[in-house]
């Protein structure tokens, strides 16, 4: 038992680089994670990762494969298609999510062309995606890095956030902070998206991000044990989708966001707020 | 019946092409999938044909994304060759739709195929299918579990054996389309497979200095299988047959054991993947990396492997020089 849970990570470095890697990007993504959920922008994540590939194909058309540039072409766009999809549902009668679908279909088309204009068939998402278990010490430093800006900008803006994610008319009475908080949370959420490319390998990192946030609202009200919850439950099933991975042959990242479902799955199903108590409760509330 | 109906309409698209260009062209227009197989053509058709290509140099045909010029192309082709063995995903929907009346030869046409789910390496003897060819135990066990195309490898160009076939192929194909040009074809094609012959002769030579039990290497993914079936060095991949495939952790760690049992004697890079988990692996390992191979495309013209013969060469030269000086 413990040879299993243990003995991988004892023995192969690249397992401990994974193990280190997929933990600290669960700590930074599952509270961005929470506050996507709670402002009601859960599929955002899905599409500002779509929209950040045409930064990211950028950065390696021009440098090759290196991270900075990458990360910085991805940040620039996901930003860009951020403000525009904001920027058009703020000044006309257009939704955001509308926008934001505009937005991100447009840049990734951008990106798809891009790459293929330079000529290189080489795949794109090989391209683009690290591995899970070819983590190197600069992709490494990237989800360090990530992690701590993620980690200094809750922070300082933890008040405003979550006064907009429960009562924006409130927010936006008292105080004029609400935009900036606004942009600075979408530069945390395409900070740990791009993070999550590297880490995870595949667009399957957002489920790193939205999947824990998504169960731990099944066990809680209140934002900061949402935040801790949902750490928890993506550093679990960081550690037990490698350990799938490792044990039954399977694909790292996909092995991780299955775990993840896994969780929120039973989280749905067994938790505090989930069906059953609430099954239970309702038949108490009949019986009384 | 729609089976007849179909093949008897494809059967006379075959001839009509070959009518038409037969008529019209002292010159074959050629599409080809690849640029190892345009290689091929460009050595047998010589200056009679003009050669287009699909998945250019350094591109990896097994996700390619077709553009609609590349249907234009096959539509004013005489003749299309492919790789076949469902190598190129992409290319049968694109013929389709193309509506192109070339005939389109699959060169691997009498190859002996590998099956490509083979886990258990003591079942290598029965799927050599012809007897008394003359093979070393050359166990590939890959180190991936069920990632493949089809039933079978189709990397099958990596052995010099199938590559007299390939060639034999594509000036049959040739001499169809173009009866005036068959004598140069054949007289092509029969120089280039003596160049061919020579060639298998310095790999098998280069491979002896190899100590046999230095004999395994690494590469990113499961292209080396008719490699390692003529010419006995064993390769080891965390990918398997198609790039498309994610490694496991599994397979990753198994790689490692074997490179700290001293089973594996270097570590390469291949020019259509993505680098990093072999450099992972080869930190972890401490196995420096020996260089690139060029495994499912040809170099750029300014690249050390621009045509297959060079590409052959210098594979085998990489691996020697990596073997020999760990």
């Amino acid at each position: 038992m413990y040879e299993d849970l243990i003995g991988p990570f004892l023995r192969y470095g690249f397992m401990q680089r994974a193990l280190f890697g997929s933990l600290i990007l669960s700590v930074s993504c599952a509270p961005v994670g929470v506050f996507l959920m709670l402002r009601r922008m859960s599929l955002t994540g899905d599409a500002m990762a779509h929209a950040i590939l045409p930064g990211a194909a950028a950065g390696f058309v021009l440098f090759g494969l290196q991270i900075i540039p990458m990360t910085i072409g991805g940040l620039l766009v996901g930003l860009l298609v951020a403000t525009g999809s904001g920027i058009v549902s703020r000044f006309t009668v257009q939704k955001e999510d509308a926008s934001m679908a505009a937005f991100y279909l447009i840049s990734l088309a951008a990106g798809v062309l891009l790459v293929s204009w330079k000529g290189s068939s080489v795949d794109l998402m090989h391209v683009l995606f690290g591995s899970v278990l070819a983590l190197n010490n600069a992709a490494l430093s990237l989800i360090v890095g990530v992690a701590i800006i993620t980690f200094v900008a809750l922070a300082v803006v933890w008040r405003a956030l979550v006064a907009e994610c429960l009562d924006p008319l409130f927010l936006r009475s008292v105080s004029r902070i609400g935009t900036p908080v606004h942009l600075i949370f979408l530069t945390l959420v395409v900070l740990n998206l791009v993070g999550g490319f590297q880490a995870l390998g595949t667009l399957l990192s957002v489920g790193l991000m939205m999947l824990p946030a998504a169960a731990s609202r099944f066990w809680s009200n209140e934002v900061r044990s949402m935040c801790v919850i949902a750490t928890v439950i993506a550093a679990f099933s960081s550690l037990g989708g490698l350990l799938l991975s490792y044990h039954a042959s399977l694909p790292s990242g996909p092995a991780i966001i299955l775990t993840a479902g896994v969780f929120y799955a039973l989280s749905a199903v067994v938790g505090r707020r989930g069906m059953l108590p609430s099954a239970l409760m309702s038949r108490r509330h009949k019986t009384a | 019946m729609l089976k007849t109906i179909r093949f008897a309409t494809y059967a006379s698209l075959i001839t009509l092409g070959s009518f038409t260009s037969s008529a019209t062209a002292a010159e074959l227009k050629v599409v080809a999938s690849f640029s190892i197989i345009a290689d091929f053509a460009k050595n047998v058709g010589g200056e009679r044909v003009e050669i287009s290509l699909l998945v250019g140099p350094d591109g990896d045909a097994h996700v390619y994304e077709p553009r609609p010029a590349d249907a234009a192309t096959l539509e004013g082709a005489d003749v299309v060759l492919v790789n076949g063995l469902q190598f190129e995903g992409f290319m049968s929907r694109l013929i389709e739709a193309s509506g192109t009346k070339a005939s389109v030869v699959e060169v691997t046409k009498g190859i002996e195929p590998i099956k490509s789910d083979e886990e258990d390496p003591n079942h290598e003897s029965e799927e050599k299918v012809e007897a008394g060819h003359d093979h070393e135990k050359a166990g590939h066990d890959h180190a991936h579990e069920g990632h493949h195309h089809g039933e079978f490898d189709p990397h099958a160009w990596q052995s010099i054996h199938n590559a007299e076939i390939y060639v034999k192929n594509i000036a049959d194909a040739f001499c169809e389309a173009d009866k005036g040009g068959c004598a140069t074809y054949t007289a092509n094609a029969e120089a280039y497979v003596a160049k061919l012959g020579e060639l298998e002769t310095e790999v098998k030579a280069a491979i002896e200095a190899i100590p046999a039990d230095k004999r395994t290497v690494i590469t990113s993914h499961d292209a080396f299988g008719y490699f390692s079936h003529e010419y006995g060095l064993k390769f080891i991949a965390p990918e398997g047959i198609s790039t498309e495939a994610e490694a496991s952790a599994a397979d990753v760690a198994k790689l490692i054991d074997q490179v700290k049992h001293d089973k594996a004697s270097a570590i390469f890079l291949e020019n259509i993947t993505n680098p990093r988990l072999i450099e992972q692996i080869s930190t972890e390992t401490g196995i420096k990396i020996g260089g690139t191979l060029y495994s499912d495309a040809l170099s750029k013209s300014d690249g050390p492997a621009s045509t297959y013969i060079d590409m052959f060469r210098y594979n085998v030269n990489t691996m020697k020089a990596a073997i020999l000086g760990s």
